[in-house]
């Protein structure tokens, strides 16, 4: 049954590797113009469900439901079409490629021009305005030119968020999007998925409580491959079963 | 009407723009046929080779799909266009065209199975369509004539007027020609946004398909166009040269266009042409050095070639970085 | 009958050539298209050494597997351990590199022509069984003799894979080359020594085989197809994967060229093609295995 008021439904999803099951039965209702955290320990099955939810895997049982519609036999290129979009824990960008003509190549296959092979990639001016603003957006105006393979850690991280909003996603799934950006970094580049508009909705794993606190308005708690606990921060933070699972780690400030 | 365009678009567009010593390359190739009459010849088999080098750099610098067996669809266009001018009608255009259709045909087929698996598993499917294509050359001789080739294709005049003359010159003009339409539509086609899809995928092939691109069927796409042009070269060949025998489908053409695009540089058009002029020269004069020989060198020229780094050997604008 | 009995025997040849490649791919992913160079080496090395120094057909043969093994063992080393990091076309163009060199010095120092292999005479003969019937099978000696020869080594394989501590290394390495390290193992000596010994079957592949394959310089490409076959449709995290798709090929090739001498090899790689269209991960993976 789908519900509507969500832009992203997960039901009863599992998903086994031969004995070991990684994801048990998860149902996950991300609201539209959420912002949706997806906290657990390490190997609790986070990018797994990534994975799983863009096709990446294949689902053992259960169903994806994106904006009504079930996408569980859908190739990864068919969701990403229907505004289901990810970015990588580590960067995956093209190296040959740069950030210019990466966005430009992004932008082009988002507005239907991917299949066009007799006119050069920046004639269509629409497009060159779109990557204009991305790079203003993400801060790579200055390396625009620069083959992927040359930039340095930092503006490599802003490229693989920024091909991402170039897919103009409807719900964005960032799988730890401030790893390895140094600290002073990370506020500003989640405030840039903040400020989106409340038409895309955001799913965001991260390890940050600091971060997921200030940014998240409701948490999903995944241990061993199940949902634990889901509900509002504060609730989360008070909650003594995620406080016993988060023992020995305390309240994490790194990444 | 021109509008003002942006730093950002003039620097997007200036990789597709012609750079200065394109035009007077070509200039200097398609006049070539004229301006060294008495190596029209081999100017004809350079041409062609190109186009079948420039054809497989399709599939393996803009896709990375290693093919051994790219020969398969030279080989199915010369005995298409072999088989058509003898039985059907010698003119050479159309025979170009009914060549370049049977391997796309073949292409288009072939795709299918190439996506999937492992490289070995590509390898050997790749590998063994040529072979296939070899065997039943051989053995169905009462079309192709078997190892002895198909002999006596005598065709008519270009364009109804240019008839072919003993010394190659219409011959080679009409290689450059097809090599030149062929060249600058690829060139498009790899400088189109499709074109960049095509190196998204050849890059990183998973984050293609995480922004949406359709990656089997751009590949089979790509495929099945390569194929084509390399089904172009063929009956090219089997036009100017008069017959068609089953080494077109051999191991070692496969093997030599691999090494003429090595040689050349994968994955920027022109690496196709260099190589294969590079390689035609060093072919001739080490052949007339060691005319048995032949394979050793090359074998060791590969090995050395690996070790050395075979992004490194006509790029010289790469020399300076690691 | 006898068509079975040949195609086995063929079938357990091809085998033993090929399984060093399998495993060399499967350990160090590796596309190695020279392999067949070291089998056409221990062949003729064999043919030197009963020709020309009248050594003994029976010792050649362990001779043919050590100094192969040696021979694979010197270029793991030098030559081939830089290129395990380099992308599969790379790969590729060496080692048809290192073939072609090959090739050309064999021609040059030996020629072209076909080698002829001399069996000591217990090894001619043929018995006939059953003549007559449909089921007649006749046995040549020599095959029964590769038989039993590769069978035995099947059987040594097998067992040092499963029961000693080197097949334990050797699975771990294969499986996960980092963990294995971690764990202690030195791969690098397991690479080295299963190249050598991959090499060396395939050298003593070459020696046995010389008589009913033939022998001349294009011996390697001719059968690098072959090899590659085998391991393509037999996998490359088993043994038993490439024996049966090796049993599978002998058979077919010798059944198909008997009963439709017209189309020949078409058959094997039409069968060859057909089985990796429908199952591209080969025809014996095991579940999980690697590709």
């Amino acid at each position: 049954m789908t519900d509507t008021r969500y832009v992203l439904q997960t039901q009863g999803l599992v998903k086994r590797f031969g004995g070991i099951t990684a994801t048990d039965h998860v149902t996950l209702n991300i609201a539209q113009g959420a912002r949706h955290a997806l906290i657990g320990p390490n190997g609790a099955g986070k990018t797994t469900l990534i994975n799983l939810m863009t096709g990446v895997l294949p689902a053992t049982e259960g169903r994806i439901v994106l904006e009504g519609q079930d996408i569980t036999e859908l190739a990864p290129h068919q969701r990403v079409r229907r505004g289901l979009v990810r970015t990588f824990q580590i960067n995956q960008l093209f190296n040959s490629m740069t950030p210019l003509e990466t966005l430009a190549m992004v932008v082009s296959q988002h507005r239907g021009l991917g299949g066009r092979w007799w006119q050069a990639l920046g004639r269509d001016t629409s497009v060159v305005v779109r990557c204009e603003q991305l790079l203003a957006q993400f801060r790579l105006t200055d390396v625009m030119n620069q083959r992927t393979e040359f930039l340095a850690y930092g503006k490599r991280r802003l490229l693989e968020m920024a091909i991402a909003l170039a897919c103009e996603p409807r719900v964005l799934l960032l799988d730890e999007p401030v790893a390895g950006v140094p600290a002073g970094e990370r506020e500003e580049l989640l405030q840039t998925v903040s400020a989106l508009p409340a038409d895309v909705s955001v799913v965001l794993i991260e390890h940050d409580m600091d971060l997921v606190f200030e940014f998240a308005n409701r948490i999903t708690v995944l241990v061993n491959g199940a949902v634990l606990t889901e509900g509002a921060p504060q609730e989360i933070a008070h909650d003594p079963q995620v406080k016993a699972v988060y023992l020995g780690h305390g309240e994490d400030t790194h990444v | 009407m021109k509008s003002v365009t942006s730093l950002a678009q003039q620097s997007v567009l200036r990789t597709s723009r012609m750079k200065v010593w394109e035009p007077v390359f070509w200039l200097l190739a398609l006049a070539s046929p004229w301006l060294a009459q008495q190596h029209a010849l081999i100017i004809n088999e350079i041409a062609i080779v190109a186009l079948f080098a420039v054809s497989l750099d399709l599939v393996l610098g803009y896709t990375g799909i290693v093919s051994l067996g790219h020969a398969a669809f030279l080989g199915f266009g010369a005995y298409a266009a072999a088989l058509f001018a003898k039985w059907v009608m010698p003119d050479p255009l159309v025979g170009l065209l009914v060549g370049t259709l049977a391997a796309t045909v073949l292409g288009a087929v072939c795709s299918t199975t190439i996506l999937r698996g492992s490289d070995l598993t590509r390898l050997m499917v790749t590998l063994g369509m040529a072979l296939i294509l070899y065997e039943l050359a051989n053995k169905l001789d009462g079309l192709t004539g078997g190892s002895d080739g198909l002999q006596g294709v005598v065709m008519g005049p270009v364009l109804g007027r240019y008839e072919f003359d003993l010394m190659g010159q219409v011959a080679a003009w009409y290689s450059l020609s097809v090599l030149f339409v062929c060249f600058m539509l690829a060139r498009r086609l790899v400088h189109s946004p499709f074109g960049a899809t095509l190196m998204a995928v050849r890059d990183n092939r998973l984050r293609a398909m995480a922004i949406g691109i359709p990656v089997h069927a751009r590949l089979a796409v790509v495929y099945t166009t390569a194929a084509g042009v390399a089904g172009a070269a063929g009956a090219l060949m089997a036009q100017t040269t008069g017959f068609a025998s089953l080494d077109v489908f051999a191991l070692d053409r496969s093997a030599d266009v691999m090494l003429m695009l090595v040689i050349g540089g994968v994955g920027w058009l022109y690496g196709g042409v260099a190589g294969a002029i590079v390689f035609k020269l060093m072919h001739d004069v080490i052949s007339s050095i060691t005319p048995q020989y032949w394979t050793f060198w090359m074998g060791l020229f590969l090995v050395v070639l690996v070790m050395v780094g075979r992004e490194r050997l006509l790029k010289p604008w790469t020399w300076g970085r690691t | 009958m006898t068509i079975l009995f040949d195609g086995i025997a063929y079938g357990m040849l091809l085998f033993i050539l090929a399984v060093g490649l399998s495993v060399t791919m499967g350990l160090m992913n590796f596309i190695n298209l020279a392999h067949g160079a070291f089998a056409m080496a221990g062949g003729y090395l064999t043919v030197v050494l009963m020709q020309r120094y009248e050594v003994p057909f029976l010792v050649c043969l362990p001779l043919a597997f050590v100094a192969t093994a040696l021979l694979g063992a010197l270029l793991e080393r030098t030559l081939y351990r830089p290129m395990y990091r380099k992308p599969h076309l790379d790969q590729v163009l060496f080692s048809i590199g290192l073939a072609f060199m090959a090739v050309a010095s064999v021609d040059y120092f030996v020629g072209s022509q076909q080698q002829i292999m001399q069996l000591p005479e217990w090894l001619k003969g043929r018995t006939e069984l059953w003549d007559g019937q449909p089921w007649a099978l006749g046995m040549g000696h020599y095959r029964l003799f590769i038989i039993a020869v590769c069978a035995a080594l099947t059987v040594g394989l097998q067992y040092v894979l499963s029961a000693t501590r080197f097949g334990s290394r050797l699975r771990a390495s294969v499986d996960d080359p980092r963990v294995a390290s971690g764990l202690g193992i030195n791969v690098n000596v397991v690479f080295a020594a299963t190249f050598a010994v991959g090499s060396g079957l395939a050298g003593l592949g070459g020696a046995l085989g010389a008589e009913v394959l033939g022998l001349d310089p294009t011996f390697p490409l001719k059968f690098m197809v072959y090899f590659l076959i085998v391991v393509a449709v037999g996998g490359t995290s088993s043994i038993t994967g490439p024996l049966l798709a090796a049993l599978l090929l002998g058979v077919a090739d010798v059944a198909g060229k008997y009963y439709v001498p017209k189309l020949g090899a078409f058959i094997v790689y039409s069968l060859m093609l057909a089985i990796l269209i429908w199952r591209p991960q080969g025809l014996f993976v095991r579940q999980g295995g690697k590709s």
